[in-house]
């Protein structure tokens, strides 16, 4: 299935004291002088908050940086719709937050599976973060006096996640989006919207360019510069439905993957606990309700199987609030693998409601009756709307119904302490690479990691590459660049000749269902087993009988998803094989053979304390598995309890 | 629930590209589920064509969840559709009746040409950002967070205007392809916040400019905007932008 490599990955992670390594290795960076900026080119693809926040920032430093996205504008990347907060360690509510702590919470809630050196820094950062952000005008909830306001999310006991309503994700994404057109106007940053990457120019080992296609004129193009910086975001959309926007694809992470980039523990997906349920075979997509509504909302299911009564009609003593009887600490706020799993074990057990069964309830009925519709309705107001646009169902009066979807990818390609890949010159931020959040990621530190990584750690790191790498000039026609762009144009013109029968969505949700029933909430050997030659047949079949209409002149949405499709297809199969080579259960990885006997994950530290890194050979060959061994220096593993 | 399902008639509008002309084309289909997205419909519309061979129709969309601003649909003249603050990627089947035509189109405004069928290019709203929509402050620059105390008050009206999904929504309903509730929400959040005031006259004044320059209408106060408005931003910050442009214009100090 895989072959294993002997070497072991070196995260370049500096020595010394865990407090002091990011201040001792930016001493140890070598920086550009300010005049000689402006002679270097990087290419940062993606417009998130990652993407905008690199390119801004790099702008303001002098460098010039050409910024790419699909969408018709930077504002729209996937970010935007992020809901719930952002953390920081800022410990304004005085309830015993600090650095130390948010480092802490993140490790353990990644079921130890992070570098703990990245996790320290993101959790250093994080207060700098939140000032940025205020100081553009990102209008954070306040409280009465007119200070930050806080809330909870999930996996912490304290109060430190910044928000913005139900729209945090929008409003720090207009803020670096709004920093970002500030640099265009000063022409540091050239902006090219609607431009798919569609794969990545190496000359002699290091990334040096991207072929993209514009997606208005269907023309191919060839960018060159000293550096690529990948901010594409995760590839949650493998499984069809999720709650990513449509677009959202891994062909850029993908395609550098296969230049050579290696792929970090792609089997570490998380599946959210509390989204709106499927409500039909034409689904999609699948929407998020926020963790958040997990602060005033109760989890519950009946306590009698097949339960048919509404749920008003339900009393008291037969509801079953299980989260807060299986974790009484930490209750309905417990990590969201552990509150997926929970919701499926009460569903696979016959307990679920709804039409189809598989849902549960979310509840305001008490804290409505506590605070007053008036509180809630500020607090989520519009989550409470979107969800009754969606289902008809008007959540002040009844309990809404949620079930667990694909969210967020905590696996990605793998980058060192620099953020930079294994490729030379190729660095990876935000949910586009492996970095900070382990086998699980917490509520409300996916933002924060993205911001991280472009307002604070790339801007420091990327200096000392072009200042030591002393690269040759390339142009444009390249014999590398004429190669890779050819490659690109030969693969397009396969899709559109192939003319078979079949939809490009009729595969992807084929695909996407294989992923949902063999490597979802809980994977097991056997299954795993079966679904790769499972995938690698419907590729064949893909590759065989797809019918992308039009041609590949001008706007042609049917050929942008059949390639994004094509590359979900390959990685994939890499997926399966990650979720079965990693023999245990941890954060999001959850294998059937490796629970303890209450059902919680049980990992198996002596084997796998250690980051996947693998390589790409060819498609349908054996992957070959470099690891990374994680040392934790500073906590030791335990089991997590949320008891 | 229900599971009812809808036959309808659909008029949408199909231009191969940017140069062609365009027209309506009329399409029949039956058995659309009232639980359904308007989007999802189309999809549905979409695997017919395909499987007749037929090129589906080209619309855009990313998030489908209301935030993004992406989709952008004219439906029986309407922006966004009959619901009011509601996307037309959030609207839903239920909301049409057995046997309805229904007319979709791109948005309209000689500053959003189209590209293909219902997909237009709005860059020209990013041009208006880049001229002052933001404000100047270079990474690593930012005091602590709590040193620019914000009324709760001023915080939320900051927020209203900031909810702005950059969808053009407005200017497809406004008669004069006006851009104003537009701009107005961007220039209203930032002059209502103390971090916004050092620029807010240049901002203003630039921001109008660059409307002007991108060929939008100008405003003549029908509100047609504020009702097709998604993220119901109040026309009231047009009324904001206006008093901050007087302001910038009489006491211009350059
Ligand atoms: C519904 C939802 C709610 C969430 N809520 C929260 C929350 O409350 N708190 C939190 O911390 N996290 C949350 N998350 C997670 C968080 O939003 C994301 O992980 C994060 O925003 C990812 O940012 P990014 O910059 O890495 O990528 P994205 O924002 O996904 O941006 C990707 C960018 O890459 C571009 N791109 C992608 N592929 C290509 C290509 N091939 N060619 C060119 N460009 C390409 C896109 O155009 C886009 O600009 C949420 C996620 C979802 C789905
Ligand atoms: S003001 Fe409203 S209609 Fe206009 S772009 Fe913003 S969200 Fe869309
Ligand atoms: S698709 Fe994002 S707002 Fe409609």
């Amino acid at each position: 299935m895989f072959r294993v490599a002997s070497d072991e990955l070196n995260s370049r992670v500096p020595d010394g004291p865990l407090q002091e390594k990011w201040d001792r290795h930016r001493f140890n960076l070598k920086l550009v002088n300010p005049a000689n900026k402006r002679r270097f080119n990087v290419i940062v693809v993606g417009t998130g908050l990652a993407g905008s926040s690199a390119a801004a920032s790099l702008g303001e430093l002098g460098y010039n940086v050409k910024a790419f996205c699909f969408q018709d504008s930077p504002r729209r990347a996937h970010s935007i719709a992020a809901q719930g907060g952002i953390n920081a360690a800022k410990n304004y509510p005085n309830d015993g937050d600090s650095v130390y702590r948010l480092f802490y919470d993140t490790i353990k809630g990644g079921d130890y599976r992070a570098r703990e050196a990245n996790v320290y820094r993101l959790a250093q950062v994080s207060n700098s973060i939140i000032d940025q952000c205020v100081s553009q005008g990102v209008p954070f909830a306040r409280e009465y006096g007119g200070t930050l306001a806080n809330r909870s999310f999930g996996g912490a006991q304290v109060s430190r996640t910044f928000y913005c309503r139900g729209q945090t994700g929008q409003q720090l994404l207009l803020g670096a989006y709004q920093a970002l057109m500030r640099q265009v106007t000063t022409g540091k940053v050239r902006m090219f919207p609607r431009r798919e990457m569609l794969d990545l120019i190496v000359i002699d080992g290091a990334a040096r360019g991207i072929v993209v296609r514009n997606l208005e004129s269907g023309k191919l193009e060839v960018h060159i510069a000293d550096a690529v910086v990948l901010c594409t975001g995760g590839y949650g959309n493998a499984y069809y439905l999720s709650t990513n926007a449509k677009g959202c694809n891994v062909t850029a992470a993908w395609r550098c993957h296969r230049r050579g980039a290696y792929f970090a523990n792609p089997c570490y997906t998380q599946i959210h606990p509390t989204c709106i349920p499927v409500s039909g075979d034409y689904q999609s997509k699948l929407t998020l309700m926020s963790e958040s509504l997990r602060n005033d909302g109760r989890v519950w299911v009946p306590q009698q199987k097949n339960d048919v009564r509404v749920a008003a009609d339900i009393p008291e003593s037969e509801r079953d609030y299980y989260l807060e009887r299986r974790y009484p600490s930490f209750g309905n706020l417990a990590p969201r693998d552990i509150a997926s799993r929970a919701a499926k074990e009460r569903t696979d057990a016959g307990f679920g409601v709804g039409e189809t069964g598989l849902a549960v309830y979310l509840d305001f009925r008490d804290a409505i009756a506590r605070d007053g519709e008036d509180v809630i309705r500020r607090k989520y107001g519009n989550l409470f709307h979107m969800y009754e646009k969606i289902t008809a169902d008007n959540p002040y009066r009844m309990p809404m119904r949620i079930f667990p979807a694909v969210h967020y990818t905590m696996g990605g390609l793998w980058v060192d302490y620099n953020l930079m890949s294994n490729l030379p010159g190729l660095y990876v931020l935000g949910e586009a690479n492996f970095s900070d959040h382990g086998a699980n990621r917490l509520g409300a530190s996916a933002l924060m990691q993205g911001l991280s990584d472009g307002y604070f750690v790339l801007p420091s790191t990327i200096n000392d590459y072009l200042a030591t790498a002393s690269l040759p000039r390339v142009v444009e026609d390249h014999p590398e660049c004429t190669a890779t762009m050819v490659a690109a144009e030969t693969r397009l013109k396969k899709l559109v000749d192939t003319n078979g029968s079949r939809s490009v969505d009729s595969f992807h949700r084929e695909l996407g269902l294989l992923m949902w029933d063999y490597c979802g909430m809980a994977r097991n050997r056997e299954g795993l087993q079966e679904v790769i030659p499972k995938i690698r047949d419907l590729r064949e079949q893909f590759w065989k009988d797809v019918r992308v209409p039009g041609s590949g002149k001008g706007l042609n949405q049917s050929l942008e998803k059949a390639g994004r499709v094509a590359d979900f297809m390959e990685f994939s199969e890499l997926l399966a094989i990650d979720a079965l080579h990693r023999e245990e259960s941890c954060g999001g990885h959850f294998r059937e053979e490796y629970q303890t006997e209450d059902g919680e994950a049980a990992r198996q530290d002596d084997d796998y304390s250690y980051v996947a890194g693998w390589e790409f050979e060819d498609v349908g060959e054996e992957p070959v598995l470099h690891r990374e061994p994680l040392n934790f220096e500073n906590v030791t593993p335990t089991t997590r309890s949320y008891k | 629930m229900s599971s009812d399902t809808l036959k309808l008639t659909l008029r949408v509008w199909r231009q191969s590209g940017p140069e062609d002309q365009g027209d309506f084309r009329t399409y029949r289909l039956e058995g659309v589920s009232t639980h359904m997205s308007f989007l999802e419909m189309l999809d549905v519309l979409n695997e017919k064509l395909i499987a007749d061979g037929e090129e589906p129709v080209a619309f855009d969309h990313d998030c489908r969840e209301g935030i993004c601003g992406m989709c952008s649909l004219m439906i029986n003249g309407q922006a966004h559709g009959p619901d009011r603050g509601t996307t037309a990627c959030q609207l839903h089947m239920r909301r049409f009746r057995d046997g309805e035509t229904i007319t979709i189109e791109p948005w309209r405004a000689s500053p959003f040409p189209v590209v293909r069928d219902l997909v237009v290019n709005r860059s020209a709203l990013d041009r208006v950002i880049q001229s002052g929509g933001y404000v100047s402050v270079n990474t690593g620059n930012a005091q602590d967070g709590n040193c620019i105390p914000v009324a709760s008050a001023k915080q939320e009206v900051a927020m209203d205007a900031a909810a702005c999904i950059g969808c053009g929504a407005c200017v497809a309903a406004c008669k004069n392809a006006s851009a104003m509730l537009f701009v107005s929400a961007k220039v209203s959040q930032l002059a209502t916040l103390p971090q916004g005031h050092a620029e807010s006259s240049k901002r203003v004044v630039n921001m109008v400019a660059a409307m002007d320059n991108e060929g939008f209408g100008s405003c003549t106060n029908t509100s047609e905007c504020e009702a097709a408005c998604p993220a119901e931003v109040s026309v009231s910050h047009i009324a904001r932008l206006n008093r901050e442009y007087s302001k910038a214009i009489l006491f211009a100090d350059s």
